[in-house]
């Protein structure tokens, strides 16, 4: 969260680093200021009968003084904090890009919003932005409370059921930067990873344009098969791959699943092994996953692999 | 003739030294001392399972325990903690000594002070039976909805966090009520508002504090009760709930319920240190004022916990004003303490060791706690290693280190042993090291991006080494705990006797011997200043020393004085042992597992059961009808 690598993030950076002077100035004075009295002492209580005033608080003068000047430290850090705040609050110029980020247990299922509906897209886990221009972000959850964070674009901003957050990234620069959940979410709370790459603009017009587009149809036989078992099994209740019969919501959209760097909201690597794995048993891999154990022979579950990876 | 008064005295107070003496004995000091031993094993239990958390993230990737395992783990860490060792720790100081403090013979209602220990006991192996079926909580200790709730979290794990929570709560409650009514009418006769130890002024803050902060918990808990339970629905979007009304019910106690696990902790610092440094706490009324301030700003800074969750810019702006210019009265107590070191001449010895490492804790605390309120920077250190660290800096360094040190100063006056001075050393710098090994690099992990709460974390992250390091400094600062355990055990047997005051302390506890009578004062006690025992020594002030007021041996008696100005008002009888305290909290218990059962014939049983112990309780005997 401190190599920032967007506006909001640098915003919320400059002004940490001025909180870590300040809190550390302040750290080192105290236990200074400490131990110096305590530096030449080596009485024994009964050499050092108690002094001082029974009744009258002595030292109000000094205790006044130091008070007054941190109440002063205060206020100058309570001034940084609302400029900063007001200033993060909105991006300097008007997002055009708006992401619908929607937490679920545990993966991000991610919409990229269009008055035209046939323009939308769905996708999950690895979110596109292009560089250089502000994304507004409509942050809701479909079960439990999550929390959006990608430390080097923005702070956090909660997914809560039942209200939808605004929020907005923006990178200054072309890279790949990740996150996870930071709201406590339950069992796999540890494996909710997110991805936010940043493209060049054309780049991320030709990255949008592809992902509107349905599933490209087979022509390899196992391929096929592998479509068509996809389809026909249960496989199809939960996850859509768009252009197929599979209309399933429940799990991540992968119509684009080979585009993708990971599978699992991170858990794994996007790799024909880790497929294989999953499919055969997620829950012994991300235990309570809803992904249930698919009991398929082992020829359908490389055909159905062969399948998912020409999604591209 | 001294000596028979005193044998008098000790026949009308003394607990029988058989089993029925000590399960109906009502003595505050027994009681302190069950809180203190009790509190402790809790200590020990949530320790024993930080460090198996820190086991599992020593490295990447590991799998000491699992999923499931790791997040059991760190929500019964943190309940256990925060509610069963860090209030109730601090209660048992003040139960033992309040007393002694104010010159009382006992707390203002011993019979309700001893059934505030049997709860607080029974809610503890409430919530720790929840093991023994393994449905432990497991939603965190802070179990945001709807992730607490029955569409989530079907199992018993939750009830037991609703209902242990509950249980705990009516003794917390009863003991804040005992707390209040001692503060105002057992003081001496002469112990004016101006003259009462700072400790009672931060312990009477917090019982204050108590009464209002807990009743959102208890609703919170009654409300996830009914949810899994009966199938409403306080928190579900989708019935009409809201998952905002947890976390604003659960923060508007939990910011309160921090300061009430320092407060008195910070209290007890205020009376060591002027000890060490021999000479008045600096700024007295200031310290006070202070106390006073933090529990009632504590009150108006809950929002800081919910700063991402989406909250309007003007309610964050507020938040964030109130929750800065609450570091204020810190602050000032801060610099009071430092203050008196340099005005006075400090000797160091154990207690003072561990109170000069406290202030240095006290401060980083403090200042990562005005950083988490700067709210924008807040929406990148929330939920993450870096509130991890502040927390522990704040509990570990704001009460654990207070209460060490407490020990070693305090408990010469309970066990009537001295410590060793060399072990107290060694504990220190191992706890003092191992803890800054261990919390301080969790800031840096917390800025590297580690988020709290997860139980494995990928290589490559760069949370590797910082990880490692917590880990080696967890297992010195518990090495630090075992020594100062093994020194606190061997003085039970080998400790030099400690005498009346081993460290010429100013205040009233230290005029009666070590242990001290069952009836605390054989002659109440008249004061004139704030520190009754360096009246005479000290340059300025009043010279009068301790006048001895009413004797007071025909019965269980003390003197109630007046609220503002310690005048002598009454004679007030108090109770004989009984075991109605016991019968009526085993009812609390029994309620509690009929709730959890959720049979209305067990429900029906131990309503039954506590009407009827609390008739028992209540019924006045032949000699208070006779009066």
């Amino acid at each position: 969260m401190l190599s920032p690598a967007g506006e909001a993030a640098q915003r919320l950076a400059l002004l940490g680093w001025w909180l870590i002077g300040i809190a550390g100035a302040v750290v080192v004075i105290v236990a200074i200021v400490v131990l110096i009295p305590l530096a030449w002492r080596r009485q024994t209580i009964e050499e050092t009968p108690p002094t001082g005033s029974a009744e009258h608080d002595e030292g109000k003068g000094p205790i006044i003084v130091l008070a007054t000047i941190s109440l002063l430290i205060l206020v100058a850090a309570f001034a940084g904090t609302v400029v900063t705040m007001r200033a993060a609050d909105a991006p300097s110029h008007t997002p055009t890009l708006t992401v619908r980020i929607v937490g679920h247990q545990w993966w991000w299922e991610v919409h990229y919003v269009s008055s035209d509906p046939s323009q939308s897209v769905i996708t999950a886990n690895e979110i596109h932005i292009p560089v250089g221009q502000p994304v507004r972000l409509l942050l809701q959850s479909a079960d439990v409370v999550h929390s959006f964070w990608i430390p080097q674009l923005q702070g956090k901003v909660d997914l809560i059921p039942g209200q939808t957050n605004v929020s907005w990234i923006e990178a200054d620069r072309a890279g790949t930067f990740g996150g996870q959940c930071a709201k406590y979410c339950g069992m796999q709370h540890a494996q909710m990873h997110l991805l936010v790459t940043a493209d060049p603009p054309h780049a991320f017009t030709s990255w949008l344009d592809r992902q509107r587009q349905p599933a490209t149809t087979p022509t390899d036989s196992l391929v096929a098969e592998g479509r068509a078992s996809f389809v026909g099994n249960t496989c199809a209740f939960c996850h859509t791959i768009r252009g197929t019969q599979a209309v399933g919501r429940v799990g991540p959209d992968l119509t684009h699943l080979a585009t993708r760097q990971t599978i699992a909201a991170g858990a794994l690597p996007n790799t024909q092994a880790a497929l294989l794995g999953w499919i055969a048993d997620a829950p012994g891999l991300k235990p309570g996953t809803p992904m249930p154990r698919m009991n398929m022979d082992p020829r359908m579950t490389s055909a159905i692999v062969a399948y998912l990876r020409t999604l591209n | 003739m001294s000596t028979t008064l005193e044998q008098r005295l000790t026949r009308i107070w003394e607990t029988p030294h058989d089993l029925v003496g000590q399960l109906t004995t009502v003595d505050h000091k027994i009681i302190g001392r069950r809180y203190l031993v009790t509190a402790f094993l809790f200590l020990v239990v949530g320790g024993l399972e930080a460090l198996l958390m820190r086991w599992q993230l020593a490295q990447p990737n590991q799998h000491v325990l699992s999923a499931d395992a790791y997040n059991k783990l760190f929500t019964m860490h943190g309940v256990t903690m925060i509610f069963w060792y860090a209030s109730p720790m601090l209660s048992g100081f003040s139960n033992f000594l309040w007393p002694l403090l104010l010159g009382s013979r006992d707390m203002a209602f011993p019979r309700l002070n001893a059934f505030s220990y049997w709860v607080f006991l029974f809610s503890g192996l409430f919530l720790y039976s929840s093991v023994v079926v393994g449905q432990e909580p497991n939603a965190g200790w802070v179990s945001y909805a709807p992730l607490s709730g029955p569409m989530y979290d079907a199992g018993l794990n939750m009830q037991f966090y609703a209902l242990g929570l509950l249980l705990l709560a009516v003794s917390t409650t009863a003991g804040a009520i005992n707390f209040i009514a001692t503060a105002a009418h057992l003081r001496a006769p002469g112990m004016t508002l101006a003259r009462i130890p700072i400790v009672i002024w931060s312990t009477l803050t917090v019982s204050v504090a108590i009464l209002f902060s807990l009743p959102p918990l208890t609703a919170d808990c009654v409300y996830l009760y009914f949810e899994h339970r009966l199938g409403m629905h306080f928190f579900d979007p989708s019935g009409g709930g809201s998952p905002l009304l947890w976390e604003h019910l659960f923060w508007m106690f939990g910011h309160p319920w921090v300061y009430i696990t320092v407060l008195p902790a910070m209290g007890m610092a205020s009376m060591m240190i002027p000890t060490f440094s021999r000479r008045p706490l600096a700024g007295h009324r200031l310290v006070v004022g202070s106390t006073i301030a933090t529990g009632a700003v504590g009150f108006s800074v809950w929002l800081h916990h919910m700063f991402s969750s989406g909250a309007p810019m003007g309610a964050m702006t507020f938040f964030v004003g109130a929750s800065m210019l609450i570091s204020l009265p810190s602050a000032v107590t801060v610099i009071a303490w430092v203050t008196t070191m340099w005005l006075g001449k400090p000797v160091v010895r154990t207690p003072m060791l561990f109170m000069l490492g406290f202030v240095v804790l006290f401060v980083i605390g403090g200042v990562s706690g005005v950083m988490t309120a700067a709210a924008p920077f807040d929406w990148q250190l929330t939920d993450t290693y870096f509130i991890v660290a502040h927390i522990h800096y704040v509990l570990l360094g704001i009460n654990v280190f207070p209460v060490i040190a407490a020990m070693y100063y305090w408990l010469p006056k309970i066990t009537g042993r001295m410590l060793s001075e060399r072990l107290g050393t060694w504990s220190f710098w191992t706890m003092f090291i191992g803890f800054n090994v261990a919390f301080f690099p969790m800031h840096i992990s917390g800025l590297l991006g580690m988020p709290r709460r997860i139980y494995t974390y990928p290589a490559g992250t760069g949370w590797d080494a910082v990880n490692l390091i917590s880990t080696i400094g967890a297992v010195l600062f518990a090495l630090g705990v075992l020594i100062f355990v093994i020194d606190a055990i061997s003085s039970l047997r080998s400790g030099p006797p400690a005498g009346d005051n081993p460290w010429d302390a100013g205040t009233l506890e230290w005029s009666v011997p070590s242990p001290p009578p069952a009836y605390n004062f054989a002659v109440i006690p008249i004061v004139n200043s704030r520190e009754p025992l360096w009246e005479k020594r000290l340059t300025v002030g009043i010279v009068e020393g301790i006048r001895a007021g009413p004797v007071l041996e025909e019965g269980r008696e003390t003197i109630e004085t007046t609220s503002v100005d310690a005048r002598m008002a009454d004679v007030l009888h108090m109770p004989e042992d009984t075991a109605w305290p016991l019968l009526t909290s085993m009812g609390v218990l029994a309620a509690g597992y009929a709730l959890l059962a959720g049979s209305l014939l067990a429900i029906g049983i131990a309503a039954a059961w506590l009407f009827i112990s609390i008739t028992a309780w209540l019924w006045p005997s032949r000699a208070e009808l006779a009066t």
